[in-house]
């Protein structure tokens, strides 16, 4: 049996998963300041009359990074930033004890100036002067050449408790979001590990041994022992759940649009061929961008608690949720009380709902009952207006060779799924309004948690290889090997495909789930100086999909 | 956060799957470590710097600009027509001010192709500044555009193309002709009869450095920008003039690109030319694009630079300053020399021959224009070239006057069809492009 736990804002879902179906599900609310103790009350429950022995897999979501984002609430950390040419690093600060140091690696990964060890010396003073216990190093193009990165950690690592670096955070060129992923895990390591620790050791005392999966942005787990390197990958894992959790619905070789509507925000997302869409470089909300994997999700400040008003005629519903429908004891109107109004609910206070929407009525100068439609139509209308402008901006992405430009793959969903409560209302409007085949995800109340449950490991390796230098890398793995003039492409991909593979297996991957991989990004190069060939650049990008795990297709017939 | 002072568009278009051949200087591997450097930067995540993704120009677009011989999908890969397409997609985000300004990165360059291609002349196939400035004027109704050319060399083709146009101001800045491909662009070379002066042709000599390349923008082109008062500014942004590049003498550097385009503050900027992909193409196009958005560029320093070593000699200064002065009163001059250059309704006629070094193609050319002191006058060219192609190109401007209308489909009404392969009538007024 496995465990699925999705701890979102308002509520935390869970279940209790056999290979033939659902042994148990359940739903309550989110203590926001003990999220601890939600998760083991959750434990609780579902273990009630269970033999702790049988459960063999544990996933978790939560949102405590990310609470700790909004909150403000990271330890104060050190960060060591060496630049070189280009735009000044200062504009990249992330917190007081930052600082910006000599040393210089370029794009080909060659050094151009060197590490100041008096220098790095000193800032080590300082910042364990100020009390700082855990410092992120990060430099310019350190995927290409992270020797600057180690010799810094080398110097000031018998200072702090932990040294985090940039080069392990993953393969990608971006040097602002290399900087701002590594403070976020350096800032919220001990808060993680803390946290986690508490948990397993809970859980442990009660006979739960199976090992805990932590679920990630991207959709995908890592086990408890690799979040410790990279807590930061699991922020925003909520919207993931809930995506993953639509994935056994969705159609093969189509591409269909995911809809989570909830009580303050509707989650958008796409799926290709039972594939989920990917955040080319990571995860990008507002100011924040990091380098961290994740599922292309947008967020709408509309939902079923979302205040609905009356501003110069027009209606307007959204972002902010002042507590729950007036159905259910809240203080202003909401798309819920027009459900109520149009007869669609009934398991809350019918009269509240209707003076809420009466209140409306007046300010339009309708009837009740089309204020209510109009309401429910505007939600419905402002939720795909914002899927077809990321459409829009999905099938505009550029691109870089004559090939995908020409064969570029244009998004284009036949099929809408829909979770959340008020989920199956939405699907038939919605199928009214835009005659596009809309599905309510089955148990879609938990489908997170289901969704959480059944994910499988995911991981991503860039690897280079550089013929002119003889070698091929992927800093990211520790991985460096030397090679010979005439190291050819299928020999990238070879070596990427072990490496991927021993990194699936250390995060937790099961064997038998190894099949999904794909290489992402293969480019080649020839390296030609003075009008000859000197040598060949190769670079791929490869991945473990996302998906689900296998052996549990019948919970979801 | 960093936040662009001046929206910013742009194109980033490598074409990392296109080459002329396996070894030749304009390859896929040319933008990679400018890729490399610009994404490591960051600069697609600053608020305020948009990409867009280039289009793919159009036969209609092409021959706004062209006469391609035979036809023009015989002269074209796709390649040239995404690189042409980004400045185009550029072009369309600036004039519908999305952003204030662009800056299409892309490959194949374009800037030594003739209003007549038969093929490659100096890597280029088709002239993408040349095709994006005709389709700004038809879509947009633009009349007044100016062309700083600032590739280290001479931009002949569109110099070609815009020869006999008052309505565009071309400027190149070029390394001397006498000491570079492609031989020309000397400073008496100012255009034709009806647009003397609307061509300006700067030569510099090798071991130019940031100082002399910048005196000339401060003293010669500002001013005249100024004059002419162009409604948009175009800058054909070749980085060949950089201290490393393979190709060429000269010692500009990255802070100097950087400066030079925050003086000429051009709409838009289309990248040309530039072989030193490690050493200055990484740096010159970060400088530019920061510059471009108005961002601090002050870091953007190649790792060797060496201001010292690049000092240019108290002879090269003398010589640019001359050259300045020489310039300066070519333009003062403009209107006279117009006025000198023959009588209304006269034809003047010019014999060229034009080689082109990438496809190995001899060109001649007998062109008639007619004289005309209301638009830029209707002309004829009879082009022959060394594969056999024979053709009659017939050119009436897009400002045309009845006259040269007129005198257009005269030239093109009485052509003698047996006598070539092909004759073609360019008619900008009507955006028609006519073969007999």
């Amino acid at each position: 049996m496995i465990i699925g736990i999705d701890v979102g804002g308002t509520h935390t879902d869970a279940v209790l998963l056999r290979s033939n179906g659902i042994e148990k599900r359940i739903k309550v609310p989110t203590d926001p300041v003990d999220l601890f103790n939600t998760i083991l009350s959750s434990f609780t429950r579902l273990l009630d009359n269970i033999d702790p022995k049988k459960i063999e897999r544990i996933v978790i979501s939560t949102t405590l990074t990310t609470n700790a984002i909004v909150q403000q609430n990271m330890d104060p950390v050190g960060m060591i930033v060496s630049a070189g040419p280009g735009i000044d690093p200062e504009a990249f600060r992330t917190s007081e004890h930052y600082y910006c140091v000599a040393g210089s690696i370029n794009h080909r990964g060659r050094e151009k100036a060197p590490v100041n060890t008096m220098e790095i010396e000193d800032i080590a003073k300082k910042l364990k002067k100020a009390g700082i216990e855990y410092v992120g190093v990060v430099g310019k193009f350190c995927v290409r050449n992270p020797s600057h990165e180690i010799f810094i950690k080398r110097i000031i690592n018998k200072h702090f408790k932990k040294v985090f670096l940039g080069y392990r955070v993953s393969g990608n060129l971006n040097f602002p979001r290399r900087i701002a992923t590594t403070h976020l895990n350096t800032a919220v390591f001990s808060l993680h590990k803390s946290f986690f620790e508490a948990v397993k050791n809970s859980l442990e005392g009660k006979g739960l041994t199976a090992p805990i999966q932590i679920l990630k942005a991207d959709g995908g787990t890592m086990t408890l022992e690799s979040s410790m390197s990279f807590p930061g990958q699991t922020v925003l894992s909520g919207p993931a759940a809930s995506i993953m959790g639509a994935i056994p619905y969705a159609p093969a070789d189509q591409d269909a649009i995911v809809l989570d509507i909830g009580g303050t925000t509707t989650d958008i997302a796409f799926l290709v061929d039972k594939a989920p869409l990917l955040e080319p470089v990571g995860i990008k909300r507002g100011q924040y961008k990091s380098l961290i994997r994740s599922l292309r999700t947008e967020s709408k400040g509309i939902g079923g608690d979302s205040v609905v008003r009356v501003i110069d005629k027009e209606l307007i519903i959204g972002p902010d949720r002042h507590g729950p429908a007036m159905a259910f004891g809240g203080p202003d109107p909401t798309p819920t009380d027009a459900l109520f109004v149009l007869g669609l609910m009934n398991d809350g206070d019918q009269k509240n709902a209707q003076k809420g929407i009466e209140k409306i009525a007046r300010k339009l100068d309708v009837t009740d009952k089309e204020a209510a439609d109009q309401i429910f139509k505007k939600c419905c209308t402002v939720i795909l207006k914002k899927t077809f402008e990321m459409i829009d901006k999905l099938n505009s992405k550029p691109v870089y060779t004559v090939h995908e430009f020409l064969e570029g793959y244009k998004i284009s969903p036949r099929k809408i799924l829909i979770l959340g409560r008020p989920a199956p209302y939405f699907a038939k409007k919605i199928e009214e309004l835009y005659h596009i085949k809309t599905d309510v995800v089955p148990e879609f109340s938990v489908a997170n948690a289901i969704g959480a449950a059944l994910a499988r490991t995911t991981c991503e390796v860039c690897l280079n290889a550089d013929t002119e230098q003889g070698i091929v890398t992927a800093h990211e793995e520790d991985f460096a090997e030397s090679i010979s003039k005439t190291y050819s492409e299928d020999d990238l991909i070879e070596t990427a495909y072990t490496l991927l593979k021993e990194k699936a297996i250390n995060s937790g991957a099961d064997p038998d789930d190894l099949d999904e991989v794909e290489v992402v990004e293969l480019q080649k190069f020839n390296i030609v100086r003075n009008f000859s060939p000197r040598g060949k650049i190769f670079r791929t990008k490869t991945q473990l999909k996302p998906g689900l795990i296998k052996g549990f297709e019948k919970v979801l017939q | 956060m960093l936040q662009a002072l001046h929206k910013t568009g742009l194109v980033f278009f490598p074409a990392f799957d296109w080459a002329i051949d396996p070894t030749h200087p304009e390859r896929e591997e040319r933008l990679l470590y400018t890729q490399d450097q610009v994404t490591e930067e960051g600069v697609f995540d600053i608020s305020g710097i948009i990409e867009y993704k280039p289009e793919l120009v159009t036969n209609q677009d092409i021959r706004r600009a062209h006469f391609c011989v035979p036809d023009e999908k015989t002269v074209t890969t796709e390649s040239h027509l995404i690189s042409a397409g980004g400045a185009k997609a550029i072009a369309d985000a600036v004039l519908n001010k999305e952003v204030k300004s662009g800056f299409a990165l892309v490959r194949p360059p374009g800037h030594h192709s003739m209003r007549i291609s038969h093929g490659g002349r100096g890597f280029c196939h088709i002239n993408i500044e040349a095709i994006m400035v005709e389709y700004i004027r038809s879509q947009f109704g633009v009349k007044k555009i100016a062309v700083i050319d600032t590739d280290c060399h001479h931009g002949d083709g569109t110099n070609d193309i815009f020869w006999h146009d008052p309505d565009i101001l071309f400027i190149s800045l070029h390394q001397d002709g006498r000491t570079m491909y492609p031989g020309s662009g000397f400073p008496d070379e100012l255009g034709g009869p009806n647009a003397k002066g609307s061509n300006l042709n700067i030569p510099l000599p090798p071991g130019t450095s940031t100082e002399g390349y910048l005196y000339v923008i401060k003293n010669c082109v500002l001013p005249v920008l100024e004059e002419f008062n162009p409604d948009l500014i175009v800058n054909s942004a070749g980085q060949d003039n950089h201290y490393t590049d393979p190709l060429t003498n000269m010692n500009f550097s990255a802070q100097g690109y950087a400066k030079l385009t925050s003086l000429l503050k051009p709409d838009i900027a289309v990248l040309e030319g530039g072989y030193s992909i490690e050493g200055a193409l990484p740096y010159v196009n970060l400088g530019i694009i920061l510059a471009m958005a108005g961002l601090d560029y002050s870091g953007v320093i190649e790792p060797d630079y060496n201001p010292e070593r690049l000092k240019q000699s108290v002879s090269i200064t003398d010589k640019i300053k001359k050259t300045t002065d020489i310039i300066n009163s070519y333009w003062n001059q403009r209107n006279k020399l117009r006025q000198k250059a023959g009588s209304v309704g006269e034809l003047a006629v010019r014999h060229r021959e034009i080689f082109y070094d990438t496809d190995n193609i001899f060109e001649r050319q007998k062109e008639k224009v007619r004289i005309c002191r209301d638009c830029g006058g209707c002309f004829e060219i009879d082009s022959t070239a060394t594969p056999g192609h024979h053709i009659l190109a017939v050119h009436i401007p897009i400002n045309a006057c009845k006259s040269c209308i007129e005198a257009g489909y005269k030239f093109f009404d009485q052509a003698d069809k047996s006598k070539f392969n092909k004759v073609v009538l360019q008619d900008r007024t009507k955006e028609t492009y006519e073969i007999k």
